[in-house]
């Protein structure tokens, strides 16, 4: 008998991996897309004032979970920088970090965010439903989430899903 | 023309290893010699037929032909040779086809190496290896042909991954893939066993030496891709637990779980069942290694572009392979009897224990990584596994593997007096202890108990490794001619253990004594990190190949002495716009000084992190030295000899091990 248990382990691995590949985790979109963004109350890095979800309506924004240990957050961050260029707002959610390490990451790879939030026990990363860092939510002016890129950001997914969106909030 | 040729021959390969599948088979069942002998030529043609597909996918690289999407996507008109070669393997469809290339050239090898095993276990070997090269075949000519051709044809191909164009990166896959794929041997013959239900010493005698040197390979891929990982990633470390070092890692430790236990079944006869079941595991988990790749069902930042039609059809064969190996498992393993019993304190008890850990460490591996899918999937939210949970399973779950080590070289098979061990050990283990103490003053100028452990533990492993060596030496007449009387398996044990020591001592030191330290400097400025000067004597812009770079020059000074120049640079990649860090390290067994460029400030000042790394180097070394280890067990040459592999089984001691 116990010489099946390896194949019942397998079978059990191989349902997993196939209900795994059902849901992409970089293609399903949240259960939040479509929903106002959660509430949070969180300091910022740097500034003495405390930030909310109201700070982010008035106008489109990405919020940009990530972290200074986050392998993913350094592929995208050049074009991060770029985007941040080119004057779109990020909101940065600095998640599960130090303050210290968030500081230094940025020095060393340049700072995209117009505001850095300080999430440090993940409660709003949880709250977001974050999968993993890096993630990145875009939100409309009335601070609805529109959008959710699980994953670095690519080129690809800012030219034809979210600069889109973005544009289509200006007009 | 020469794209069509290499699709071709990738057709005709396809058609050749159903014959070496289905032939041989039928040939074992039927007992037919004729039908059986068919396997050999079949895995030697597919070989060739491989090797020339694949020269016609590098030769449309080299002659840059962008007219193949696969070129076009992956190279660039201004890409070096060196990287145009190197670029076949740079993506999903090439590193599939060097997968493959990999794979033939295992089967044919063991057609050629092991004309001397009995037909019908070389028979089914080849089968099982045929199997498994149709479903590699398949899926690629059904799902990702490197040979497709797209009109109309680009001015210009899109470039290799930046990341990719590294010296490191040139080795690193086709190393970490001989390892993977020959694993797939030592399945084969573990299928071979249970089909024929011959599980005997002599079977284990043919499986080792592929078995370990399927291990060497991938202890050197880990390693250079470690190895890479510090110098392009610019960011100081060497292992992420990233979901694709997960997927090399856990064969590794399986494999290593494998070698162990094979020496007990080859020795003792015991162990049999164990031995085939971590046969089909380890080649289970390189499987999974590429369905994780390849599917996207974990998020990597290695990780090949992804297809869902990919994933489906690799779990699909997964599903085939694995599900009729664990099957044949169920229903033939019971029947494979150990040949006695095992007394807990013998070489083999300890061997078993050392078994245990290895497994529960790939476990512990195995569940961090796939935690995040088995969550998702139970709908019960999206969480992430970080390295603190790896850190904190796999450090208890090894260490006690280091205390094993020094334990079961000194303990001999079948049954073991303690008191003997203890007065045997006694000195290697009171200057461990010693050293343990003062290593860390000489080397990081502190001490506290993490790195007293660490120290402790790394030297018990060299000491008791070089003590056991000089144990085999000192019963003989003179030193040389004790040297010269230890078999080749031994030297490679004692090789691989000493890496396994040499590896602790450096990560003890690297992980917790690293210094570093962010500045912002100008032209001209210096900085001031661990009794080194770092001068910033400028940043000038170098226009490379393909790229074009900001190019520090960084003079390093101690007291007053110089030490190096260091040109740490960032470069921006033409084609692709991406910036990459080419951190600079200048490297000795003592300690890294490492520099990378950070950002530039408007005033024309430079953002620069320095790290300085003590005994980083011992960790690239300890791999190093494993495989070289490696490469001494496996050319033993017991396994070459006919008589030998043919004598029943020994139960001597003295022998490897």
């Amino acid at each position: 008998m116990r010489f099946l248990i390896p194949a019942a382990l397998l079978v059990v691995l191989l349902v997993f991996l196939g209900i795994g590949l059902t849901r992409d985790p970089r293609e399903v979109p949240s259960p939040l897309v479509g929903k106002p963004a959660p509430a949070f109350d969180l300091a910022l890095l740097g500034e003495p004032q405390r930030y909310t979800q109201d700070d982010l309506k008035g106008r489109p924004v990405l919020v940009n979970f990530w972290a200074s240990w986050c392998a993913g957050c350094r592929v995208e961050h050049p074009l991060l920088v770029k985007l941040a260029g080119e004057g779109v707002e990020i909101i940065g959610m600095d998640y599960k970090d130090t303050d210290e390490a968030a500081r230094q990451w940025l020095q060393r790879h340049g700072n995209p965010y117009r505001r850095v939030v300080l999430d440090a026990q993940g409660t709003a990363g949880l709250d977001w439903g974050v999968y993993g860092v890096p993630e990145t939510f875009v939100l409309d002016a009335n601070g609805t989430i529109v959008y959710k890129q699980i994953g670095p950001m690519t080129e690809q997914a800012w030219t034809e899903k979210i600069r889109p969106l973005l544009q289509g909030q200006k007009s | 023309m020469i794209p069509e040729i290499g699709h071709f021959l990738l057709i005709v390969a396809l058609g050749v290893a159903v014959l070496q599948f289905l032939v041989p088979s039928w040939g074992v069942w039927k007992g037919d010699a004729r039908a059986m002998a068919v396997g050999q030529s079949a895995a030697q043609v597919q070989f060739a037929l491989v090797f020339l597909s694949y020269l016609c996918l590098t030769w449309a690289f080299v002659q840059k032909d962008f007219s193949v999407t696969y070129v076009a996507a992956n190279s660039h008109s201004e890409l070096p040779l060196m990287y145009r070669i190197s670029a076949v393997w740079g993506a999903h469809e090439g590193s599939l086809l060097l997968w493959m290339l990999m794979l033939a050239g295992w089967t044919g090898a063991v057609s050629v190496f092991n004309r001397r095993l009995p037909a019908d276990i070389t028979a089914t070997t080849l089968a099982v290896l045929g199997a498994i090269s149709i479903g590699f075949l398949s899926f690629m000519l059904l799902t990702s042909n490197p040979f497709d051709r797209h009109f109309p044809v680009p001015a210009d191909g899109k470039d290799l991954n930046p990341l990719l164009q590294d010296p490191g990166l040139i080795i690193h896959p086709p190393m970490l893939y001989m390892g993977y794929v020959g694993f797939s041997v030592a399945f084969a013959f573990a299928i071979a066993a249970l089909v024929s239900g011959r599980l005997d010493g002599a079977w284990a005698r043919w499986t080792r030496p592929w078995t370990t040197t399927a291990w060497l390979f991938l202890t050197m891929g880990i390693t250079l891709g470690s190895w890479w990982a510090y110098h392009e990633l610019g960011w100081g470390g060497w292992w992420f637990w990233d979901p694709v070092e997960n997927a090399s890692f856990m064969p590794w430790l399986v494999g290593t779980a494998l070698i162990h236990s094979l020496a007990v079944t080859e020795k003792r006869g015991l162990l049999k069942s164990w031995t085939v079941l971590l046969a089909i595991i380890a080649f289970s988990l390189s499987l999974l290694g590429t369905f994780l790749v390849r599917s996207g069902v974990l998020v990597s930042v290695h990780a090949f572009a992804t297809d869902p039609a990919r994933g489906v059809y690799i779990l699909g064969f997964l599903a085939v392979v694995l599900g009729s190996a664990f099957s044949l498992y169920a229903w033939r393993a019971p029947r494979l009897k150990s040949d006695g019993d095992l007394a807990f304190f013998s070489r083999e008890g300890l061997l078993l224990l050392n078994n245990v850990f290895l497994v529960v460490a790939a476990a512990a591996v195995f569940l961090g990584t796939l935690y995040p899918l088995f969550v998702d999937a139970l709908g019960m939210g999206k969480i992430s596994v970080g390295p603190p949970y790896f850190n904190a399973v796999f450090i208890p779950l090894t260490a006690p593997l280091a205390v094993l080590l020094g334990l079961g070289m000194a303990v001999g098979w079948k049954r073991a007096k303690l008191k003997e061990v203890v007065r045997q050990l006694r000195w290697p283990a009171a200057l461990a202890v010693l050293l343990a103490i003062v290593l860390p003053f000489l080397w990081v100028d502190g001490i506290g108990f993490a790195v007293f452990g660490g120290v402790l533990l790394g030297c018990w492993v060299l000491l008791t490794s070089v003590h056991d060596l000089w144990g085999r030496v000192r019963a003989k007449r003179s030193l040389l001619n004790g040297l010269s009387s230890v078999p080749r398996s031994v030297w490679g044990m004692t090789m691989a253990h000493i890496g396994l020591g040499v590896w602790v001592l450096g990560v003890a030191f690297v992980s917790l004594y690293s210094v570093e330290r962010d500045v912002r400097l100008a032209a001209g400025e210096s900085a001031e990190l661990h009794g080194y000067q770092y001068f910033l004597r400028g940043v000038d812009p170098v226009r490379g190949p393909n790229y074009d770079a900001d190019r520090g020059t960084v003079e390093v000074t101690r007291d007053g002495a110089s030490i190096t120049i260091l040109h740490p640079e960032k470069r921006l990649y033409r084609a692709q716009q991406s910036v990459m860090t080419e951190a600079a390290v200048d490297e000795s067994p003592i300690r890294d000084l490492y520099v990378a460029l950070g950002e530039p400030f408007d005033n024309g000042d430079w953002s620069l992190r320095m790290y300085y790394k003590p005994a980083m180097q011992l960790v690239w070394w300890g791999g190093f030295i494993m495989f070289f280890g490696g490469i001494l067990a496996a050319s033993d040459r017991r396994y070459r000899l006919t008589k030998l592999a043919q004598a029943p089984v020994g139960a001597d001691g003295k022998v490897g091990a």
